[in-house]
């Protein structure tokens, strides 16, 4: 069988598994549509929150990410993981316990402010509609690699997938689907990197190979690593190159970030119990950790394998020549993430830093005339399987789980944007009589509209789509998770200190943003370069999310001390959040 | 809402019982940050001399440790939350 039929096969029948999932969990009232009934095992959310979370980026970029730049990008290790331990003690239990839908309910209710609730409608469609192209474009390209089929019509049969199962189902067709997701997204993540783990160290555990000897060289692995990438002029890989300050505020703005983002926030609404949501928050993190401890490992055995697939004869020798490339290199420059050069016309592959200024004299000595190979960032992962020499159906397994991560953090994504308009701006503002089955309605329609633009983005992907990280981890970071935090911990902070506090730390961030990105984005509207040298104190516009959220906090205490305390009910529904006993109860499943 | 019967005894357990969390969530939220933003970044050079697997110690905390730890502060928070709550009979 040959591998395109293969991956059609395979992929054909995760699909049908989730239009299956689909079609048995339909959902039959608002409760089931919003929060799955609440009656989701907190294991099984915990699956189903990893597969909600571990987007395309995750599944596809960050192994690439971690290896191009080595230690220096732990930052996303950390930042993604870290959020968690944020969310199971300062957020999921408390809104768990708040027992309502959305996000922006709990803040309108809290802050007894329907423009607090409209504000954070606003942030949470534009972090939410950033995030979602991101996604709709994923599915897009792993359509167009894996199945030879042009991006459009992939995005159309992922979004009609999609609509199927989270039309029908809302949150409960959504659950069940990416907890199926999940295992395939794994499943298609360890098998490569458990291969070339034991290929190189000979460890079965790629979290433990990365720690142990590179086989070939008896050298520690990450040692050898930093060896060959050095001897080629780039910068080692276990070493530390950033500005320290940069690293903690970025760290801590993905954290924060993480914490505060509706899509994430909202699954822990679907277990049964407060007690639940604590511990779901836990296994959440086990099933992402799988996969976030593996990525790693992956990122920097893949690079050392492509280091060492070029440089046969020691890093500054000749490398291989362009007709003696193996296969997989072959196939990955027909779709073009691979490159080669002949830039000094000797027939063979020269991969180096050629940015690096002390590495010039070593390179013109060699008779070098540039690095010849582009290297995307994503091939760490895709062309993992065939570096590996794994058979065919390891590589339509990463096909189907790069599109599970795309689809599962996509609906996830949908019902965070539907949600917000069919319950906080229809029936919290609009129409508040609508009948429940009204708003069931309303609910499903709002889903169907939101898949629909959703895929037009993903098709024409606006300026701002790449900007995944800066958009929607700043906003949440920099206006949501402060709010809902004071929400939860001080009974002090009202209704004018949270508007203040989430406007303040969003227009801020926006504003420092663009200064260094252009004005909404556009190009060449930026007032300052994009550069280290440019940032206040050498703070990143990705990092500026923490900094936000500061002055977030600051306004809203500025702001609340100066006005009047809560009124009574809801220094009292403070209380109640804050102790588990009496949360609403499971609806059945 | 949740007080039930027991009104004034009710109350002051009610604030013993989250000045005990936030105790709880304080101590975890410094743990968090030792090992990421500490071990993992700030601190890194102070543990350079502890080699592990061609590395050292800090290298291992920011692509790895941090994210055990994480999940060991998650599982013991929900344990020691599971036994305050029944202390104060606050428990669903």
């Amino acid at each position: 069988m040959d591998q395109y039929t293969l991956n059609l096969l395979v992929v054909g029948a995760s699909f049908a598994l989730y239009i299956g999932i689909a079609i048995w969990a339909r959902a039959g009232s608002t409760s089931e549509f919003y929060a799955a009934g609440r009656g989701v095992h907190p294991v099984m959310n915990g699956m189903a929150t990893g597969a909600d979370w571990m987007s395309a980026a995750s599944f596809i970029s960050m192994a690439g990410l971690i290896s191009a730049v080595g230690y220096d990008n732990s930052t996303y290790l950390m930042g993604w993981t870290g959020g968690y331990v944020l969310l199971a003690m300062l957020l999921a239990p408390y809104l768990r316990k708040f027992g309502k839908y959305t996000v922006p309910e709990f803040i309108g209710d809290r802050f007894y402010s329907n423009t607090a609730r409209m504000v954070a409608v606003i942030c949470l469609i534009v972090a939410s509609v950033t995030y979602v192209i991101g996604q709709m474009t994923g599915v897009g390209v792993a359509f167009a690699r894996f199945l030879e089929v042009d991006k459009a019509t992939g995005l159309y049969i992922g979004a009609a997938i999609v609509f199927m199962y989270a039309v029908l189902g809302g949150m409960k067709g959504i659950t069940y689907t990416q907890v199926a997701q999940y295992c395939v997204l794994i499943l298609a993540y360890s098998i490569p990197a458990i291969f070339i783990s034991l290929q190189l160290t000979g460890s079965f555990l790629p979290q433990v190979g990365l720690f142990s000897e590179h086989t070939a060289s008896a050298q520690p692995l990450l040692v050898k690593l930093d060896q060959i990438v050095t001897d080629l002029g780039f910068a080692s890989y276990t070493g530390h190159h950033q500005s320290t300050l940069n690293m903690v505020l970025f760290t801590m703005s993905l954290m924060i970030g993480t914490a505060g983002l509706p899509h994430v926030i909202v699954r822990f609404f679907t277990v049964p119990k407060v007690a639940d949501a604590r511990f779901s928050a836990g296994w959440a993190l086990v099933f992402i950790a799988l996969l976030y401890t593996t990525a790693p490992a992956v990122g920097a055995m893949a690079r050392l394998n492509l280091l060492n697939t070029i440089s046969d004869n020691g890093a500054q020798a000749d490398g291989i020549t362009y007709e003696a490339r193996p296969d997989w290199m072959k196939n990955w420059e027909v779709t073009g993430l691979l490159k080669f050069e002949d830039k000094n016309g000797d027939g063979r592959i020269q991969y180096y830093n050629d940015k690096s200024e002390a590495f010039k004299a070593t390179a013109e000595a060699n008779g070098w005339a540039g690095s010849e190979l582009t290297v995307n960032n994503d091939i760490m992962v895709l062309a993992n399987p065939e570096i590996a020499n794994l058979p065919g159906w390891v590589v339509a397994l990463v096909a189907a789980g790069g599109l599970a991560a795309a689809l599962s953090t996509a609906a996830g994504l949908l019902l965070a944007i539907s949600s917000a308009i069919s319950h906080d701006v229809i029936k919290g503002s609009l129409n508040p009589g609508i009948s429940e089955k009204g708003e069931l309605l309303a609910a499903r329609i709002s889903m169907g509209v939101a898949i629909v633009v959703a895929t037009y983005l993903g098709l024409n992907p606006p300026g701002f789509a790449a900007q995944t990280v800066a958009l929607a981890f700043g906003i949440a970071a920099a206006s949501l998770f402060p709010v809902l935090m004071m929400g939860i911990f001080s009974k002090r902070i009202n209704n004018a200190g949270a508007v203040a506090g989430m406007l303040s730390g969003l227009i801020f961030t926006l504003v420092y943003i663009f200064v260094y990105k252009g004005w909404f984005f556009i190009p060449e509207t930026n007032q300052l370069p994009d550069n280290a040298a440019n940032w206040v104190f050498g703070i990143s516009p990705l990092s500026i999310g923490t900094v936000g959220a500061l002055v977030n906090f600051g306004a809203a205490y500025l702001v609340s001390s100066m006005t009047k305390e809560p009124p009574v009910e809801i220094q009292t529904l403070v209380e109640s959040v804050r102790v588990p006993r009496g949360a609403n109860k499971a609806v059945a499943h | 809402m949740t007080k039930g019967g027991q009104a004034l005894s009710g109350e002051k357990s009610t604030t013993a019982y989250w000045s005990a969390n936030v105790r709880l969530i304080l101590w975890n939220l410094v743990i968090w940050a030792l090992v990421s933003f500490g071990f993992g970044i700030v601190l890194r050079p102070m543990l350079s001399g502890i080699a592990i697997g061609g590395t050292d110690l800090g290298f291992w905390f920011a692509q790895q440790g941090s994210i055990f730890v994480f999940l060991v502060q998650i599982f013991v928070y929900a344990m020691m939350m599971n036994k305050l709550d029944a202390e104060y009979g606050v428990e669903e």
